[in-house]
């Protein structure tokens, strides 16, 4: 176990990925001598010169459309959005190509690529610039959609997506960068796709977070802790193929359930895991699902507006209290 | 009645025959396609290829089938031309499961992984990007194929003609675009929509060689996507070549007579350009064919096309687990 920020376990297993299969190569703007807008490509041009790490020009929907193209004809492209911001000028590209190729040609095409890059709220950048991207892929019956949490979780997710047969959205969160945990050294180590954690057993009540939502679920759960509420923690990981067994499990064992998402909340992660909470376990809960998002608003720049916006300590305390005050605890 | 007089070296009578029974054998597809649709056996969104069957088979003809060629939803002709069983081609437009695609992809998304053929996309503009990508990764293994990407005037006006073009170019790229210029986007001429409707001239800004070629003329076509491609293939380099040509149908059989938005006399005066009929009576002069032989080659294709509807409609319709494969690819 080596201790590294999240942004240098990204980088790690790019690295490693491109070592073991010449199919890898990265393409975007500014990942190859500018050494990355956020660095997580940091040193890979020189590591592995421009043949595999493309510089291309801003222009999200044709490099999206290389890649895509590439990946057809079985090379392994790992596309960098600048920020996933700018992954809406590609959309048609992951949507109409990437995700249904392989469908739509009745399994002739599979397209193996990885579109990566941070996503989520960051700060003080305003509408276009900081917002939660994840909804607009999870959708998509064809993508696969990550959302790694830590830095363990953010190597292991990346080999896996990298070596995934299918199209992998991967949004990392670009205020994780600088996180720093524990990563497994070894270059076989991969977390699979689709398989949630529990990132701290109780008994209470469940909390389904991810990514920076994930941290302020755990202090939450640290600070209920002492007033007598035992919080579980479940980290789905990846939102599509969703593990809904880790969360139903959970869910049994709790009876109550409480969803943060960053995102604003209509039609958002919360409301698709409250529903298949609700279809799979009704019987089990002892109270309604609560969902904790951010507003239904745009990102606004102002400090104060912008702390409003996203779900916070407060907030996700509030709803596991009413969640465990419902029907007596 | 209109002639062709371009220089025909190297032309024998198996070429011509090939040829002629290529553009024979789409022309027949499609009109038994536009029957099919009539009967109700073929759903959705159907775009005929009649009148441009000179582009895909004089350009598939300088193709080695280790080249791959990809389309937008005009692809039948294409997909033919490539190589792809006319049986298979038209089960799929069926929706059976003996289609290329297991009836998942229909007419506007034809796909062959035996052919090289690369689809059949139906977003306007989407698969020029898609062809660089497919050239970037010829170009990564160091082989020596191009790949042929037809696309419709339309498309021109997307962003993603001039990303493809401006990439293609910077990258240098083994990508040989065909634009198939039939002057209509659905209801909208290229005067009302191009600002340049000469659209192999976009290539100078981007550095691209290219050249325009009468589509009507088999040979002509041969002969500039055959240069192309040696150039693409030596040079490592895109080119764009614009290919004027008509359709004689409506845009879809949702506008089966395409006569809103241009004259009767237009499209009559283009079908005097037919051509098929302009390279028959260019076989029968030059002395290629025989009347006979053109008979005997008319009696084949249409023998083959009744056989590719016999087989479609034999084909079952696929089996209702299928709605949920293909969606990841496992392991
Ligand atoms: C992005 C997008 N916008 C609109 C359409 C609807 N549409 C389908 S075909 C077409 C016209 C395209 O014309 P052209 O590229 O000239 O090809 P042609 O039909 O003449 O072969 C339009 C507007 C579409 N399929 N994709
Ligand atoms: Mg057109």
């Amino acid at each position: 176990m080596a201790v590294m920020t999240y942004r240098e376990a990204l980088n790690v297993a790019l690295r490693e990925e491109m070592q073991r299969d010449p199919r890898v190569f990265i393409l975007g703007e500014e990942v190859g001598l500018y050494d990355g807008a956020y660095k997580v490509t940091q040193g890979l041009l020189k590591e592995f010169g421009p043949k595999r790490v493309v510089d291309t020009p801003i222009c999200e929907s044709g490099f999206t459309g290389i890649g895509i193209g590439a990946a057809m004809v079985g090379l392994r492209p790992v596309v960098e959005m600048m920020t996933f911001n700018f992954s809406i000028l590609a959309l048609d590209q992951i949507i109409n190509s990437a995700a249904k190729m392989y469908y739509m040609s009745g399994g002739q095409f599979n397209i193996p690529i990885v579109i990566r890059g941070p996503g989520g709220p960051a700060h003080q950048l305003a509408a276009q610039h900081s917002q939660s991207m994840e909804s607009y892929f999870y959708h998509v019956p064809g993508l696969k959609v990550v959302r790694p949490t830590t830095p363990a979780d953010a190597k292991g997710l990346l080999k896996s997506a990298i070596r995934d047969d299918n199209p992998v959205v991967f949004i990392e969160a670009e205020t994780l960068y600088p996180v720093k945990g524990e990563v497994p050294d070894d270059p076989d180590f991969t977390i699979p796709l689709g398989q949630a954690i529990v990132r701290r057993e109780g008994r209470d009540v469940t909390v389904v977070a991810y990514v920076g939502m994930m941290y302020r679920a755990m202090e939450v759960a640290a600070e209920l802790d002492t007033e007598g509420l035992s919080v579980e923690v479940v980290d789905p990981r990846t939102l599509r193929p969703m593990d809904t067994e880790t969360i139903i499990g959970s869910v049994r064992k709790t009876h109550r359930a409480v969803v943060v998402e960053a995102g604003a909340g209509f039609a958002g992660m919360g409301s698709e895991i409250a529903a298949f909470i609700t279809e799979q376990a009704f019987d089990d809960l002892d109270a309604p699902v609560e969902r904790v998002t951010g507003a239904n608003a745009p990102m606004p720049y102002a400090r104060n507006l912008e702390r409003a916006k996203t779900p916070s300590n407060e907030r996700i305390a509030e709803a596991i209290r009413k969640v465990c005050s419902a029907n007596g605890r | 009645m209109a002639q062709l007089n371009t220089a025909a070296p190297g032309v024998d009578a198996g070429l011509a025959r090939q040829l002629l029974s290529q553009m024979m054998l789409i022309r027949r597809f499609e009109e038994k396609a536009a029957e099919s649709y009539a009967l109700g056996k073929i759903g959705g969104f159907l775009h005929l290829y009649i009148g441009e069957e000179a582009v895909a088979v004089g350009a598939s003809s300088v193709l080695r089938p280790d080249d791959y060629a990809i389309s937008a939803y005009r692809e039948h002709g294409h997909c033919l031309a490539k190589g792809s069983d006319p049986r298979r081609v038209m089960a799929e437009l069926f929706g059976r499961r003996d289609g290329l695609c297991h009836g998942k992809g229909g007419s506007m998304h034809l796909f062959d992984k035996t052919t090289n053929f690369l689809g059949g996309h139906a977003i306007v503009g989407a698969h020029l990007p898609l062809a660089a990508g497919v050239a970037f990764a010829i170009k990564y293994r160091g082989g020596d194929q191009v790949i042929v990407c037809y696309f419709g005037d339309g498309a021109v006006a997307q962003g993603e003609f001039h990303e493809s073009m401006n990439l293609a170019a910077l990258w240098k790229l083994p990508v040989v675009y065909i634009c198939e210029n039939n002057r209509y986007a659905m209801g909208t001429s290229i005067e009302r929509a191009l600002a340049q409707t000469e659209i192999w001239r976009f290539g100078h800004a981007y550095g691209i060689p290219g050249e325009a070629v009468d589509g009507m003329d088999v040979l002509a076509v041969r002969e500039a996507v055959g240069r192309a491609v040696d150039r693409t293939r030596r040079e490592q380099e895109p080119t764009l070549l614009e290919a004027r040509t008509y359709r004689f149908r409506g845009h879809s059989m949702r506008d089966p007579a395409g006569a809103i938005y241009r004259t009767k006399e237009e499209v009559e005066h283009e079908k005097q350009r037919d051509p098929i009929l302009l390279f028959r009576t260019r076989c029968l002069q030059e002395g290629w064919l025989t009347e006979a032989d053109v008979k005997a080659v008319e009696k084949d294709v249409n023998d083959l096309i009744d056989e590719a509807v016999a087989f479609a409609d034999a084909s079952p319709e696929p089996p209702l687990e299928w709605l949920l494969t293909d969606i990841y690819k496992e392991g």
